[in-house]
């Protein structure tokens, strides 16, 4: 097969350059394959992160031809040919070297969420749960952390609004919302301080996640309803009202 | 001397997969100070790969099921080599284990009464492995990293440990860099625990990332501690082999759990003919049979597509060998045949999507090529079976770093069952042993200035071997010395070979700077590599017999006078020393539930 050509970034905080590198192609070959040929082979310091080159991780990811994606899941054959593929880091984070950033901000954000709080157990010492209503958030439970979605999201990438916690994050507020056995109320905090009013629901973050979540239309949407229920309903408002529940007290959780 | 920042901890936790963090977060329970360091971001380790489920006898999927049978299957497994009394603790405690991630937030699947549905897999006696379709790890690891970061525990991310530090006999702590920077970081602590997983590197055709190069063995070799077991290395018998880009990538025993069907270029079910007299007795021998086992029938017994991984992964090799292989050199793995394509999506998501977007291959309508991949070491440091302590003096180890627990071959399924039961008791000893220790230890300048001239020697000098090179080369190495099957006279070549890698090592040299560079991390780790992989070798050479996941084809069978020894490497006076120690003796009670009766 044809060698492939691939401009790769590399470069620090202070300035960097696409730098041409070529490779050759083997069959089922993957961008990650290339990256590390040229490691092997002409640049032993080009930095970047991996670990399973199966999409299990996420911890290769970049842009691919402008397009967030995981390097062990782009096949160098979906990718057209005769151009240049050019591999460059995730641009909302901000650069450490080469194709690798700094996503230090996701973890921060992750420790502000209360943590997960169940009921007791039944009195078998075991918790029932049926398998439909946790297939449902077994779904987010699918988010790998490549924080793909959080580089293609336009809140986060061309407003800078980190008022926003992004997709990831609705992602996990929505599993602890939705989950059986949970009894936290997060929705002041949904609300003020992780912002999901910022989505206008572009589902951009939908189209790059590797593993097929309907990140907008499972998770956020839901939210957003949820919020809207609990502080802009005039008839819940009343109803709040007349029985005495303040609107931090959980009113709708299931 | 190089700069260097200094953390201090009671206790530091190397490696944050399940074990590491189960560790970390029962010392914090235990209200010492603790510190967490990986190789990667956190979240990222091996763990987060495991595809098939946890065992634990929760005896839900079936009322039969309990620990006795767990540590009988356990040791029958690892062909009685198993530390019995880890065994014994493993198959007791996995059950709360498992409960107990519930209760941090995980999503086991369910059965119909709402309780943790639990699947078949190799070599256990009933569906024993709690699961989530085929992505358990990520689920068990995500769950104990969101619990984790709420326990107080300092958490340091992409730090390569690169030595330990002792006073006198006792641990005092460890040293690293800072992979984003390459400058030096001190910790200093009363107690280390070592969750650094395995050494696939080792190998070429491997289920492991970068991450595996034996960290915590090599660590705690060089600081005087004891390794067991090394020559137990496990091939998983179903890895992906084509296209190249994705050979090694681990096909979930699951697949089989869930009735697939090993099939050679002739399309005959041929593991029905390399049964072992062992686990006759409790394996189907028709096909028949077979059937009715999937169609649940309580009666019938297990298909032998479902024995324990050594054996499956040696008749792949054997069919192979015997010119009845697939076009690729592996044998077909046929699940379409046996359940609807619907329930194959649905139980088998991540095979699923592994074929269809790496392999072009549909699993629910054709078969996948699957052949041996290095996957697991059942050695590593030795330990106490209650504590986790190694032999030196507060340095504990758990997960796949430590040894004992396997014997000569895992189950599937008991590898996150093992971390969960002993990355907890590695936690709770080391913070027993530190809060008994009033003053922090002192650290040795001397260690430190030694530690980071070897770090650094790659760059420095007129070097001209490069690290990606070696590493490939030590790759072909052990896969022609000491690989699936081994024998004297290239296990001997392979030692001597190693030792020629040794010294090209020492002229090892890296480009650039150490602002965040693979080359030099390579070359770093390749150290460790080298070490565990010398261990490997030297056991291998010295256990004349075949057992579990050590196959030599000069002495082809099992030999009653090596069961009772387990290998022992050490380091002293600056050489690699092999010990055959006779293993403790299982107690009257234990060694009954061996022979467990039919249907008990």
């Amino acid at each position: 097969m044809a060698d492939a050509r691939l401009k790769v970034f590399r470069g620090t905080i202070e300035g960097g350059a696409l730098k041409d590198y070529q490779v050759p192609v083997f069959e089922g070959m993957v961008v990650l394959d290339a990256i590390h040929h040229i490691q092997a082979h002409d640049a032993p310091d080009l930095a970047c992160r991996w670990n399973c080159k199966a999409g299990k991780c996420g911890s290769c990811s970049a842009e691919v031809n402008g397009k967030p994606s995981l390097m062990c899941m782009t096949r160098m054959d979906s990718l057209p040919a005769g151009r240049p593929i050019v591999v460059e880091p995730m641009r909302r984070f901000p650069l450490i070297r080469d194709l690798v950033t700094d996503v230090s901000w996701n973890y921060e954000i992750n420790k502000r969420i209360k943590p997960f709080k169940p009921k007791p157990r039944e009195a078998d010492g075991t918790y029932r749960m049926q398998q439909m209503d946790v297939e449902r958030i077994q779904e987010f439970h699918k988010c790998i952390e490549c924080f793909l979605c959080q580089d293609t999201c336009h809140v986060l990438r061309d407003h800078r609004r980190y008022e926003f916690a992004g997709p990831r994050f609705m992602i996990r507020l929505a599993t602890l919302a939705m989950h059986p056995l949970d009894t936290e109320n997060r929705l002041r905090e949904i609300k003020d301080q992780f912002g999901v009013g910022y989505c206008n629901i572009t589902k951009c973050c939908t189209e790059v996640c590797p593993e097929d979540i309907h990140i907008t239309d499972n998770a956020i949407i839901p939210l957003k309803e949820r919020v809207a229920g609990e502080f802009y309903d005039p008839l819940a408002w009343l109803w709040r009202l007349v029985r005495g529940k303040k609107a931090d007290q959980r009113s709708e959780v299931h | 001397m190089d700069n260097y920042e200094v953390c201090e901890h009671d206790v530091i936790v190397i490696g944050a997969g399940g074990a590491g963090l189960r560790a970390a977060i029962e010392a914090s329970k235990e209200g010492v100070s603790v510190g967490l360091v990986c190789k990667s971001l956190l979240g990222k380790a091996h763990t987060v790969m495991a595809e098939g489920g946890v065992a634990a006898a929760l005896a839900y999927a079936d009322d039969r099921d309990n620990w006795q049978i767990h540590f009988r299957d356990t040791m029958r497994g690892g062909k009685m080599l198993n530390n019995w009394r880890m065994a014994q603790l493993h198959a007791q405690e996995a059950p709360d284990r498992v409960k107990e991630l519930e209760e941090w937030g995980a999503l086991f699947d369910r059965l119909p009464d709402g309780r943790i549905s639990q699947r078949n897999f190799g070599g256990h006696r009933y569906p024993r492995l709690a699961h989530v379709g085929d992505r358990t790890g990520l689920e068990m690891i995500r769950t104990l990293q969101n619990h984790g970061i709420h326990q107080g525990i300092q958490v340091y991310m992409e730090c390569t440990i690169v030595e330990l530090l002792k006073e006198g006999d006792r641990i005092a702590g460890a040293i690293g860099y800072w992979r984003e920077t390459g400058v030096f970081v001190v910790f200093r602590a009363k107690a280390v625990v070592l969750c650094t997983g395995g050494i696939g590197k080792a190998f070429r055709v491997t289920s492991n990332s970068w991450e595996y190069t034996g960290d915590g063995q090599a660590l705690a070799y060089r600081a005087g501690a004891d390794l067991i077991d090394m020559e137990f290395v496990q091939f998983h018998p179903t890895g992906m082999i084509w296209p190249p880009s994705v050979q090694g990538i681990l096909v979930t025993e699951g697949v089989r759990g869930d009735g697939g069907i090993l099939q050679n270029s002739k399309g005959e079910r041929f593991m029905f003919n390399y049964i072992p007299e062992m686990f006759a007795a409790e394996t189907a021998d028709t096909e028949e049979e077979a059937a009715r086992w999937l169609k649940g029938d309580k009666h019938a017994r297990r298909p032998p597509d479902l024995l324990t991984r050594d054996v499956v992964a040696r008749a792949i090799r054997s069919e192979v060998r015997a010119g009845r292989g697939s076009p690729h050199g592996g044998a077909f793995l046929n699940v379409y045949s046996q359940l609807p394509a619907e329930v194959i999506r649905k139980r088998l998501p991540s095979m699923y999507h592994q074929f269809k977007k790496l392999g072009d291959v549909d699993i629910t309508s054709q078969p996948m090529e699957v052949g041996p991949t290095a996957h697991y070491v059942m050695g590593g440091i030795r330990v106490n079976p209650d504590t986790q302590e190694s032999t030196v003096q507060g340095l504990f180890a758990a997960g796949e770093a430590a040894a004992g627990l396997h014997g000569a071959n895992r189950l599937g399924g008991n590898s996150l069952s093992d971390l969960l039961v002993f990355g907890k008791r590695a936690g709770e000893y080391a913070a027993k042993y530190a809060k008994d220790r009033s003053s922090g230890p002192r650290i040795d300048e001397g260690q430190v200035r030694e530690a980071q001239q070897t770090a650094l020697a790659p760059f420095e000098g007129n070097g001209t071997e490069n690290p990606y090179t070696l590493l490939r080369d030590l790759q072909t190495v052990m896969e022609e010395g000491a690989g699936i099957v081994r024998n004297k006279a290239d296990l001997e070549q392979g030692l001597e070979n190693l030792k020629k890698l040794v010294a090209r090592h020492r002229d090892v040299k890296v480009e650039g700077s150490r602002h965040f560079n693979p080359g030099w991390h390579y070359a770093v780790d390749l150290r460790n590599l080298m070490t565990v992989s010398q261990a490997v070798a030297l056991c291998a050479l010295n256990r004349e017999e075949s057992r579990g996941g050590h196959t030599r084809e000069d002495h082809p069978d099992s030999v009653t006078k090596w069961e009772q020894v387990n290998s022992v490497v050490r380091l002293r006076n600056g050489e690699m020393q092999l010990e055959h120690a006779r293993r403790p003796d299982m107690p009257d009670e234990l060694k009954a539930l061996l022979t467990l009766p039919e249907g008990a």
